[in-house]
């Protein structure tokens, strides 16, 4: 077929199992709050719903440390 | 309000010892480095934490970034220089290794540093949360003056030893550090706001003459790492325990400024750090240091190291911090006056 467009690179995201999903930024996040843009190269999204800055991780997916 | 701070002093006005003070000599009035000074920089009488040492390298270093008032920058690569910066080194390093248990592997250095502490109040964030007011805020901010305003630059070096995945991540992430083409969200910029808006005055290395060795032994760290080929796994094993510390201490430190009253660019610094630094830390620890042993499994000892070095001395001034704030003492070398209203 003439003039087909050419397939688009997939984005590959990384996803750490105990951690964040890792995107290629810019990047656009449809929220309940509105839209949250970041400009970083790659933005680490929070899976584990404990960030205080969501949708971006703060590494509250942690283990806490045991008390000693 | 002004800038608050003692008088303007220059770089040379204050040695901290026999060996700072011929240093600030030779380089003040352009003589050579006596043999003697290099005698005396190695040797036993100078403590390799203290205030003399940690100083007299300060000042060496500081001709590799922006150079001194004065002192002509021909004088970097200085013969004499040299051979006293590298018997400081000799002490410095000596003493770390030492102190490090070593060879560890990089998950035995990283791996506790990947929980979330029991007492999220303790430490300095919350002893400046609890004082109701700014002065430790202001006073923690000069401790980290050295290290901030030249945040990233001395990883820079790492650069060109560096290759593929791991050369590609770490120029990516320096890349944001450096405010991703755009000067005003330089790191470094973004901290001289914070001083400022606590009513510091943000000039480089305008409170030098203040910081105390345990805050100068931080920045000298990194320096050493950064101009020593030869320590380039070292220099990614404390660019990555910085990342990996960062994001869950700058959320502390965002909590301790908003508590105590501190403006908006303040918070902002710490802010920034706390969502950036937790993609850095997933970068860093899987590209760069996967990258880097990928090429080269031998240098895992030293990326190891460089990691619990910085633990070390981050611990090292965490502890003279709350030391000096327990006792009622400033943690300064000079407590700071107390801002007026302009």
């Amino acid at each position: 077929m003439p003039n087909a467009p050419e397939p688009r690179a997939p984005r590959r995201v990384v996803v750490d199992p105990h951690g964040p999903v890792l995107v290629e930024g810019p990047v656009e996040v449809e929220t309940p709050d509105g839209i949250r843009r970041s400009d970083r190269f790659m933005v680490a999204l929070c899976t584990c719903r404990r960030s205080r800055t969501l949708p971006w991780c703060d590494t509250s997916h942690r283990p806490r440390e045991r008390r000693r | 309000m002004s800038a608050v701070g003692p008088a303007e002093a220059a770089w040379y006005a204050e040695p901290r010892g026999e060996v700072s003070a011929a240093l600030a000599d030779c380089l003040r009035h352009g003589r050579e480095a006596p043999a003697g000074l290099v005698r005396a920089a190695g040797g036993a009488g100078v403590d390799p934490w203290g205030d003399d040492l940690h100083f007299a390298l300060y000042l060496l270093y500081e001709l590799h970034y922006r150079g001194l008032d004065g002192v002509s920058d021909d004088r970097e690569w200085d013969p004499g220089l040299l051979r006293v910066r590298a018997a400081l080194e000799g002490r410095f390093l000596d003493a770390l290794r030492e102190a490090v248990p070593s060879p560890r592997t990089v998950e035995e250095s990283f791996g506790p540093l990947l929980t979330t502490p029991a007492d999220r109040a303790g430490g300095v964030s919350g002893s400046i949360a609890e004082t109701g007011g700014l002065w430790r805020a202001r006073e923690y901010a000069v401790l980290r003056s050295p290290y901030h305003l030249k945040e990233a630059d001395p990883h820079a070096w790492a650069i060109p030893r560096l290759t593929g995945r791991a050369k590609a991540a770490f120029v990516a992430i320096e890349y944001d550090e450096f405010g991703a083409g755009r000067a005003e969200a330089v790191h470094a910029r973004l901290f001289a706001d914070l001083m400022e808006d606590l009513g510091l005055d943000a000039g480089y290395n305008r409170y030098l003459p203040a910081v105390p060795a345990a805050a100068l032994a931080t920045v000298n760290l990194m320096s050493l790492f950064g101009l020593h080929r030869a320590w380039r796994a070292a220099l990614v094993g404390h660019f990555a325990c910085v990342e990996t510390t960062s994001s869950p201490g700058s959320a502390r430190m965002v909590d301790a400024l908003t508590a105590c009253g501190a403006g908006p660019a303040a918070i902002r610094f710490y802010a920034e750090h706390v969502t950036a630094d937790a993609v850095h830390e997933q970068v860093v620890r899987r590209e760069v240091i996967g990258g880097l042993l990928e090429d080269d499994p031998a240098l895992e000892p030293r990326i190891a190291f460089g990691c619990d070095a910085t633990v070390l001395l981050e611990d090292r001034l965490a502890d003279h911090i709350l030391t000096a704030w327990t006792n009622g003492r400033s943690a300064l070398r000079h407590p700071l006056p107390q801002p007026v209203a302009a």
